[in-house]
């Protein structure tokens, strides 16, 4: 009962025969080994299984990987960029936006998402942002933080060549 | 947790699609946002032979207001709702109930035909729609039937829908001038269902109420449209005691269950309570107010 798929993982084509029924987390961390995407309550509450469907955070348990067909899909592991931190990775480790870890990739992609629609979020839009990702052991102080801190380093590489053409021109 | 095998398709067309599910009967199920069938499935809850998955129908996905009606496909997705600014600006109990759906990843991809059809008692859209006098047309390959939002649910989870049928528009008649809404949720945390909400959905006319439409969710086997509460309010001034009179109306239409989130006593005066605001709020949203 076989279905051959084609999913765009991280950039690269990733193709497998899977079952209907296998969910899109399981492809991930089975086939592809990308075990940096956790099932934390496997019932659609707690966010630590979220990755980008075409750049928008989804819960890796609640869809099929079937309906990844033909989809970019960005887990944890594509954030590394040549080896570098993403500013939003960077942020975490210098904020300490974790201690156990468990809640990180899906906090780092959802804040990824939102930062992309809202490059200077408030406090408030964090947290709101952020609410269908659960966190039990920083009581989210400094992952709120570690946001806003990448929300200014990101801000400030992008006006770094922005300001370089004005100069030219 | 692991579903239980089924076949899945992914048509490309609503023609297609409904062939599918006249082929399957019973052993068909439509496949929208999947945030609630995905986890019945994972609970085997469900376990339906065949999936039909209707993402790839891109055609499915629209908001119109279109000959006095405002018409919304099967896959206009909660998030979208969130953002729409024909909602914020004329459909006020549309958009306050959108951000207040589960959580914001749930929202990226859950639909609002999807939850009406999934018809969970303590769902919120289904409340919105009875407020707002929405019709539901549910197409299968002989046909499409109009049903009424009151005629629609039947029960905890149950419909009008039959097994062969898509939902595949929602109508809600265009909101005219000096019509407000509100939607009022009370949870205990983002994305949890609601211990109560109440939907209310208000047209003025020269000072008096032309038209009001109320819903209560999770305060009964189904949700509820408060209708002797909305008989009581129509060509009267909206004061404070046709508001109280309407708000104990929809506190008396409600049937709420004890349970971990409150007692019989509470859930009913929160009814009540709410009722009240959501006039109020309404009424200062028909004159342009809030």
């Amino acid at each position: 009962m076989g279905q051959s798929i084609t999913v765009t993982v991280n950039g690269e084509q990733r193709s497998a025969e899977v079952e209907p029924r296998l969910l899109l987390v399981h492809f991930l961390r089975e086939k592809l080994r990308l075990t940096g995407t956790h099932i934390g309550c496997d019932t659609t509450h707690c966010g630590a299984c979220t990755v980008l469907v075409q750049g928008t955070p989804v819960k890796s348990c609640t869809m099929l990987a079937v309906q990844a067909d033909g989809q970019q899909v960005t887990t944890v592991e594509g954030l590394l960029t040549a080896g570098a931190l993403h500013p939003i990775q960077a942020a975490f480790k210098q904020e300490h936006g974790l201690q156990c870890g468990f809640c990180t990739p899906g906090m780092m992609l959802t804040s990824i998402a939102l930062l992309k629609d809202n490059p200077d979020p408030t406090d408030d839009d964090i947290r709101w942002a952020l609410s269908g990702n659960i966190c039990r052991c920083t009581g989210y102080m400094n992952i709120v933080k570690a946001v806003k801190s990448a929300a200014v380093q990101m801000k400030a590489a992008a006006a770094v060549p922005a300001a370089t053409a004005a100069a030219r021109s | 947790m692991l579903p239980a095998p089924f076949e899945y398709h992914a048509p490309r067309s609503v023609d297609e699609a409904l062939d599918l599910l006249d082929q399957f009967g019973d052993e068909g199920k439509v496949l929208a946002g999947g945030q609630s069938l995905i986890p019945l499935l994972k609970l085997r809850f469900a376990s339906p032979g065949h999936l039909v998955d209707i993402n790839k129908i891109p055609e499915l996905d629209f908001i119109e207001e279109r000959d006095g009606t405002l018409r919304i496909g099967p896959l206009f997705r909660h998030k979208a709702a969130e953002r729409s600014s024909l909602l914020a600006s004329r459909y006020h109990v549309m958009a306050d109930a959108a951000p207040m759906i589960a959580d914001p990843i749930i929202r990226n991809r859950g639909t609002i035909a999807g939850s009406v059809a999934h018809a969970d008692p303590s769902g919120d859209w289904g409340t919105v729609l009875l407020a707002m006098d929405a019709d539901l047309v549910l197409r299968s390959k002989k046909g499409s039937r109009t049903v009424k939002a009151r005629d629609f649910f039947s029960g905890p989870f149950s419909t009008a829908l039959e097994a062969n049928e898509i939902l595949t528009e929602i109508r809600i008649p265009a909101a005219k001038a000096m019509t407000g809404g509100a939607y009022l949720k009370l949870e205990r945390k983002v994305g949890d269902f609601a211990t109560v909400a109440v939907a209310v959905h208000l047209r003025m006319d020269d000072g008096k109420v032309g038209s009001a439409g109320i819903g209560l969710t999770a305060v009964g086997p189904q949700n509820i449209k408060a209708e002797k509460a909305e008989a009581s309010l129509k060509g009267v001034r909206l004061d404070d005691a046709a508001i109280k009179q309407a708000a104990a109306l929809a506190a008396e239409a409600s049937d709420p269950k004890a349970d971990h989130r409150g007692s019989v006593e509470y859930k009913r005066n929160v009814v009540r309570v709410f009722t009240e605001r959501g006039l109020k709020r309404a009424s200062e949203r028909a004159r342009g107010g809030g």
